[in-house]
């Protein structure tokens, strides 16, 4: 029977510092890189077994359990898929999630003290690009004595730091998952973010971004971007499902322009919890990621990499998705195959939309698991009690 | 491996860029990959089947064949199967166009509608004939577009396509070698073709 791994606890590892700085793709520098990471099952000796987490805009490295203390009914954020008997099945696979550059969940980032100052870097925290959170997780991989990937898996941005990491570092991933991604944001996707960016940019709090030793951050216009971001994240058919036209708390309206429908309320509850664990900075910085990424301009050189290693490509798209809809996982995955990679597609039926990648679908769960067993047998793993 | 996919991988060859179109159990791409040196993909709609090609480490996609194919880059495969589909589609025409669009040689293999079998059910018993290699009622039968071995040339002329070989399959499932023009068409079970395009 698939159980929780139980309580669990973020770590930290300098992976970067004076000595042996970050040089991102850009050729800007950072001195000192700190990475949370969180660790799940254990890793075998022949240290084969690794599958790295990449999380999505708003994820952290506290993807399965809970912490001690914390309310057991609210675990990690993917906690529905990691530990014993479930899809990243801790009795067999190490499981491994860190914080990307640039958030604010213990990993360095704009919220993070530039030591040059002595001050949080706020804005004159360099831009980043998928390569270089990419290059972080490698360097936490070093710094756990891990050279190769059983899989890389992560939705959305996760799912591009997969698919980024692929491309850059043949031979070093079996297989990397790819779920509700996309190769390259549409128009509409970066519409999407630049008002989101707007929102926090226009906010009068922001302080042009030094807002860390002010009373209060941007906190409406980082609430403000959270519901635009949210509203992206859902699909007609589940608000309807889920809210419809229902009124919060009341039979009748109250006719007027506070909050009287819920799905308002649900958007500014969004809005507010978001405010209370994320930082906008990072927030702009990781948008700006995705909305930059484009892993293909340069096709040759893609297909010399991918020629050099053997990765498969597992690429699911859910049908209710309309932020990174089947589209992009089509071309996403055509992309790879022109490049000669061995890819498996299946578009997947939920009403979740974009968070679909979430939840615990059984027929998702099981293309995963599916997958997951045959890089497992492939490399020679003891099989699963599943 | 059934055996008339036996006869398939032989058609296919060595070492080249393979699609498989309604691809099972992925057993054929398997033994494409893994003894022929291919590189493969498979689609398939059922997914029993899907989930079993990942097993087998079979690249594949989930879906119907005519669609997948439209999705599919011109040229991008050296060779396109279709073993034992055709009949289950809806434009067979269509689909071998669009094979034709994708790889410059294709396989095929279709079962013989004018087997002596089946001429016999329906000449003697006068019902839709049902064998062991077409079982099903004509109500429930997948199988809506049934032809013979001369209806499917004479398509593939239509199509300016041209027959690079035909290996004729008997009622145990393997190849018939001695079978020819009429006699072919009345005894062979099915068939296997090898198509290319008709220089013009």
């Amino acid at each position: 029977m698939p159980d929780s791994i139980g309580t669990v606890e973020t770590r930290r590892a300098v992976v970067f510092d004076g000595d042996r700085p970050l040089t991102l793709d850009s050729g800007a520098v950072i001195d000192h890189v700190e990475v949370a990471y969180e660790t799940y099952g254990e890793l075998n000796d022949e240290r084969s077994n690794a599958v790295f987490i990449c999380h999505a805009l708003s994820g952290d490295a506290h993807a399965a359990g809970i912490h001690a203390g914390d309310d057991p009914g609210r675990p990690g954020w993917w906690d529905n898929i990691i530990g014993p008997g479930r899809p990243l099945d801790t009795d067999r696979f190490f499981v491994i999630c860190a914080n990307v550059l640039g958030g604010c969940r213990g990993t360095t980032g704009p919220s993070s003290t530039d030591p040059a100052t002595g001050r949080p870097y706020g804005l004159r925290f360099p831009l980043l690009q998928v390569r270089d959170l990419v290059t972080v997780h490698r360097a936490l991989l070093a710094e756990l004595g891990i050279e190769r990937l059983l899989a890389a898996i992560g939705g959305s941005l996760g799912g591009m730091q997969a698919l980024q990491w692929a491309i850059d570092h043949p031979g070093e991933i079996d297989g990397a998952l790819i779920i509700a991604a996309s190769a390259r944001l549409s128009a509409q996707n970066i519409a999407f973010s630049a008002v989101a960016r707007e929102a926090i940019m226009r906010d009068p709090d922001f302080a042009g971004g030094d807002y860390y030793e002010n009373e209060r951050g941007p906190d409406r216009g980082l609430g403000l971007a959270r519901m635009i971001g949210h509203i992206t994240y859902l699909s007609e058919q589940s608000m309807r499902d889920k809210f419809g036209r229902r009124i919060q708390d009341a039979e009748a309206p109250r006719y007027g322009f506070d909050v009287d429908f819920q799905v308002e309320s649900y958007l500014h509850y969004q809005g507010q919890s978001f405010v209370e664990r994320f930082d906008a900075n990072t927030y702009l910085y990781l948008g700006r990621v995705m909305d930059y990424f484009d892993p293909f301009r340069d096709p040759v050189t893609v297909q010399h990499r991918l020629e050099q290693g053997k990765t498969g490509f597992l690429v699911l798209s859910f049908d209710s998705d309309w932020r990174f809809s089947t589209a992009h996982a089509r071309d996403l995955a055509g992309e790879l195959r022109a490049a000669g990679a061995p890819v498996t597609f299946r578009e997947i039926s939920s009403t979740h939309g974009h968070d679909s990648f979430l939840f615990p679908t059984p027929d998702y769960h099981r293309t995963v698991a599916g997958y997951l067993d045959r890089l497992a047998n492939a490399a020679g793993l003891a099989p699963g009690r599943g | 491996m059934r055996p008339d996919l036996d006869i398939v991988a032989g058609l296919v060859g060595s070492g080249v860029r393979v699609l498989d179109l309604g691809c099972g159990d992925g057993a054929l791409l398997e033994a494409l990959i893994q003894q022929q040196g291919c590189d493969g993909l498979g689609v398939e709609r059922d997914l029993d089947d899907f989930h079993a090609c990942i097993a087998r480490g079979v690249p594949v996609t989930h879906g119907d064949l005519e669609a997948e194919l439209a999705d599919l880059e011109t040229g991008s495969f050296d060779c396109a199967v279709l073993s034992l589909t055709l009949q289950a589609v809806r434009h067979p025409d269509r689909v071998l166009t669009e094979m034709k669009r994708v790889a410059p040689r294709l396989i095929v293999s279709l079962p013989n509608f004018a087997h002596w079998r089946l001429r016999a059910d329906l000449f003697f018993r006068g019902r839709m004939p049902v064998t062991p290699s077409l079982p099903y009622q004509w109500y429930d039968t997948p199988n809506i577009h049934l032809c013979t071995l001369r209806d499917f040339e004479a398509m593939v002329d239509d199509l300016e396509m041209k027959v690079e070989s035909t290996v004729p399959v008997g009622a145990d499932g393997r190849r018939a070698p001695g079978l020819a023009g009429l006699a072919r068409n009345m005894l062979a079970v099915r068939a296997v073709y090898a198509l290319s395009a008709r220089a013009s």
